[in-house]
């Protein structure tokens, strides 16, 4: 049972997360992506915590949770603004704020 | 000599002083403040402030007479109007024998142009106008002699320069009228600069600019020293832009675009001699400085004679009475320049001049004003008949001007001779040869004016019907006639303006030392000026004028017509270059500064409009370059590390 797992496991959700961002069109599945990222930092702040026998990262985790949570509920509203004013949940169709 | 520097108290009628200033100060604001509801009470209304300055001037001048002799200066403190530490002016006013006659002058004949102008200016719409920058030049003059300082002096001199501005470009829609009055004042410019600077260099010498404190305590500089000399050279810059002497002369030929009573008042009687002013109450200044003496006789010398060959030209009837003015003001200068002997001359000069010349120019106006505004002298001829009035009061100017026995001229311009002759040595000997051959060359122009003018077959347009002005204009005229005869006896007689004088400009030579005995000299002059009159008659009395101005004459007329090219050297060695230089200015300002500052904004500009293309609009871009970032900063991160 080394922490390099946990780690690991870590780094392969950012992963995930980062190219479902980059490659996903629907909102939903964008957002759900950007949680799992924050969920895959959180893992790892766990891990470095309970390596290094303090309790400094888990208080982290704790507060990255929060805003996640405050993050979730104004997002949430976004999307389904825009999905209700566009009848389209895509973000390349979100695109007119540009030059 | 010691001037009386100990000024008496403003006391009794003397606490009236500022009142002086009151009266035209309050007309000039109701005339140009008070709008269209004073168009037709207004032009009275101002006859009415300089009138009541006169009368208040003449209840001044009798309690002055009845002070003793050096109890004269009268201070009058008004208040505090500039207190810095260590530098300290006091508004105030300064009532000495020496502004009482200009006081007198200003607003004795300013009164009698004020009623002229009634007349002369009855048909112009703007009359309102006209006549409130009359009264207000009548309070900036009466300001720049009644000053206690020198700056408050030279607040008068700029105001007296932006009246003279406003009132030559009075009728601003002709362009000429407009290019004269910016002349005008650009040429005065200069001369105001030397004045600044000169009571700039007052303050960091004496630490004053009061009279009391400068002219009682430049002695303590040392006669001759550096900065006396100075002081003087700046005060004549100044008082050469003021009086049009030379090299500064150029802008009162083109000053006749004014209405006539401006000519009469501005250009001719008052505001032209302020130069005499400011060289006369600076006296213990040039007293003390011989070379400062010497150039402002010189000056004196040649604008007289530059005036004198100019007026011989013109056929204007305007510009030869403004070289005329010139060449008198040159006479001025000669006489003050020569000392303390002579001040009291230049100013007794000064006050005749102020008589015969608004005379003359008041007649002038009047024949203008019967010929349908023509100034052309070739068009006039034989008006002797159809205007006697005018005919009458200007053959009294004339007579006065060429210094006819007994008429005013006669008692202050042979003066001027005699003074000049009196100096001593080569220049006393080449000013005084110059003074009586320009009486010689003013017999010759004026004759030829009055012969124009008065005499001769009727040269007429077709469409002139003159006639004689209205009482109005004829009433100043036979006045200021009257002074033109008597003036100089009576500021003469048993010695009068001279005693007056004494108390401010010092005590002149003593009776008995003369070059030439001045019977002789009388004579000599009587004869140069019947001279020149004579040959005026011979070409222009025995001949017929010809309507339109030969051409073939010799290059002295040519020049002459041509202002002697004082404007061409003007144009050539002033004009052209400062042209050029600010051209090249323009263009360094216009390629090299604004060059940078704007092509320093156009590449930033340039730049951000290619870059904001990479706002795409599309989330997941942004996302991408962030995302880029973000490894970007964490491989710089761990690189460092490693390194």
């Amino acid at each position: 049972m080394t922490p390099a797992y946990y780690l690991f496991l870590s780094a392969i959700l950012f992963t995930i997360g980062v190219l479902g961002f980059l490659l996903r069109r629907n909102a939903i599945v964008v957002f759900m992506c950007v949680e799992l990222m924050l969920n895959s930092v959180n893992l790892s702040l766990v891990t470095f915590a309970r390596m290094n026998g303090t309790l400094d990262g888990q208080i982290m985790a704790f507060f990255v949770m929060v805003v996640a949570a405050a993050e979730v509920v104004v997002g949430l509203a976004i999307i389904v603004s825009i999905f209700r004013t566009r009848r389209s949940a895509s973000v390349d169709d979100a695109n007119l704020l540009k030059y | 000599m010691k001037p009386a520097l100990a000024y008496a108290a403003a006391d009794g009628t003397f606490a009236a002083t500022w009142l002086l200033l009151a009266f035209p100060a309050v007309g000039a604001a109701i005339l140009l403040l008070g709008g269209r509801r004073a168009n037709r009470w207004g032009p009275v209304l101002a006859c009415l402030a300089a009138g009541a300055a006169f009368v208040l001037g003449l209840v001044l001048f009798a309690a002055m007479l009845g002070r003793a002799g050096d109890d004269r200066a009268i201070s009058q403190h008004l208040f505090s109007w500039i207190p810095v530490n260590g530098f300290q002016v006091d508004a105030g006013l300064l009532l000495d024998p020496l502004s009482m006659c200009f006081v007198l002058l200003v607003t004795g004949v300013g009164t009698l142009i004020h009623i002229y102008a009634l007349g002369y200016m009855a048909h112009d719409p703007n009359r309102r106008r006209f006549f409130g920058y009359l009264n207000l030049f009548v309070v900036a003059m009466l300001l720049l002699v009644l000053g206690n300082n020198f700056l408050a002096l030279y607040v008068g001199w700029e105001g007296v320069g932006l009246a003279s501005y406003l009132l030559i470009g009075f009728w601003s829609a002709r362009p000429s009228a407009a290019t004269a009055a910016k002349k005008a004042f650009i040429v005065n410019r200069v001369g105001d600069v030397g004045l600044s600077i000169a009571i700039m260099l007052m303050f960091a010498t004496l630490g004053t600019t009061s009279y009391a404190g400068v002219l009682g305590g430049i002695g303590a500089l040392g006669a001759n020293s550096g900065t006396v000399t100075a002081i003087a050279l700046l005060l004549l810059l100044g008082a050469c832009g003021k009086s049009a002497q030379f090299p500064l002369q150029s802008w009162l030929l083109d000053a006749m675009e004014g209405p006539t009573p401006v000519s009469a008042l501005i250009h001719a009687a008052t505001m032209v001699t302020a130069g005499v002013y400011l060289i006369a109450r600076s006296a213990p200044i040039f007293n003390l400085t011989s070379d400062g003496r010497l150039l402002v006789t010189i000056v004196g010398a040649v604008t007289l004679a530059i005036g004198a060959i100019i007026g011989c030209a013109y056929d204007d009837i305007k510009k030869v009475l403004a070289s005329s003015t010139m060449s008198q003001i040159g006479y001025m200068f000669l006489a003050v320049g020569l000392g303390p002997a002579a001040y009291a001359i230049g100013i007794l000069h000064l006050l005749t001049h102020g008589f015969f010349k608004a005379t003359m120019f008041l007649g002038a106006g009047s024949v203008m004003h019967g010929m349908n505004d023509t100034v052309d002298m070739r068009r006039y001829g034989g008006l002797r008949t159809v205007m006697p009035i005018t005919f009458w009061t200007f053959a009294m100017g004339y007579l006065a001007i060429i210094g006819f026995p007994g008429w005013a001229g006669f008692f202050s311009k042979d003066k001027i001779i005699e003074a000049a002759f009196d100096k001593g040595g080569t220049s006393g000997w080449v000013l005084g040869t110059v003074a009586l051959i320009g009486a010689g060359v003013t017999a010759f122009y004026m004759t030829r004016l009055m012969i124009m003018t008065f005499f001769g077959e009727r040269r007429w347009d077709p469409d002139a019907h003159p006639h004689e002005s209205p009482a109005v204009m004829t009433g100043p005229m036979i006045v200021l006639a009257l002074g033109s005869v008597i003036s100089g006896f009576a500021l003469t007689f048993g010695g009068g303006l001279q005693q007056f004088l004494e108390p401010v400009v010092g005590r002149s030579a003593e009776e008995g030392i003369h070059t030439i005995s001045p019977t002789v000299l009388t004579l000599i002059t009587l004869l140069v000026v019947a001279g020149g009159a004579a040959a005026a008659y011979r070409q222009y009395g025995t001949q017929a004028v010809p309507r339109t101005a030969p051409q073939a004459v010799s290059p002295v007329t040519v020049a002459a017509r041509r202002n002697l090219y004082g404007d061409a050297v003007n144009e050539s060695l002033l004009m052209r270059p400062g042209q050029y230089l600010t051209r090249a200015l323009v263009f360094v300002d216009g390629r090299g500064v604004d060059g940078v500052v704007n092509g320093l904004a156009a590449g930033i500009g340039g730049s951000s409009g290619r870059l904001r293309h990479a706002q795409t609009g599309f989330v997941r871009s942004y996302a991408l370059s962030m995302f880029g970032g973000a490894a970007l900063v964490l491989a710089v991160l761990l690189l460092g590390r490693l390194g």
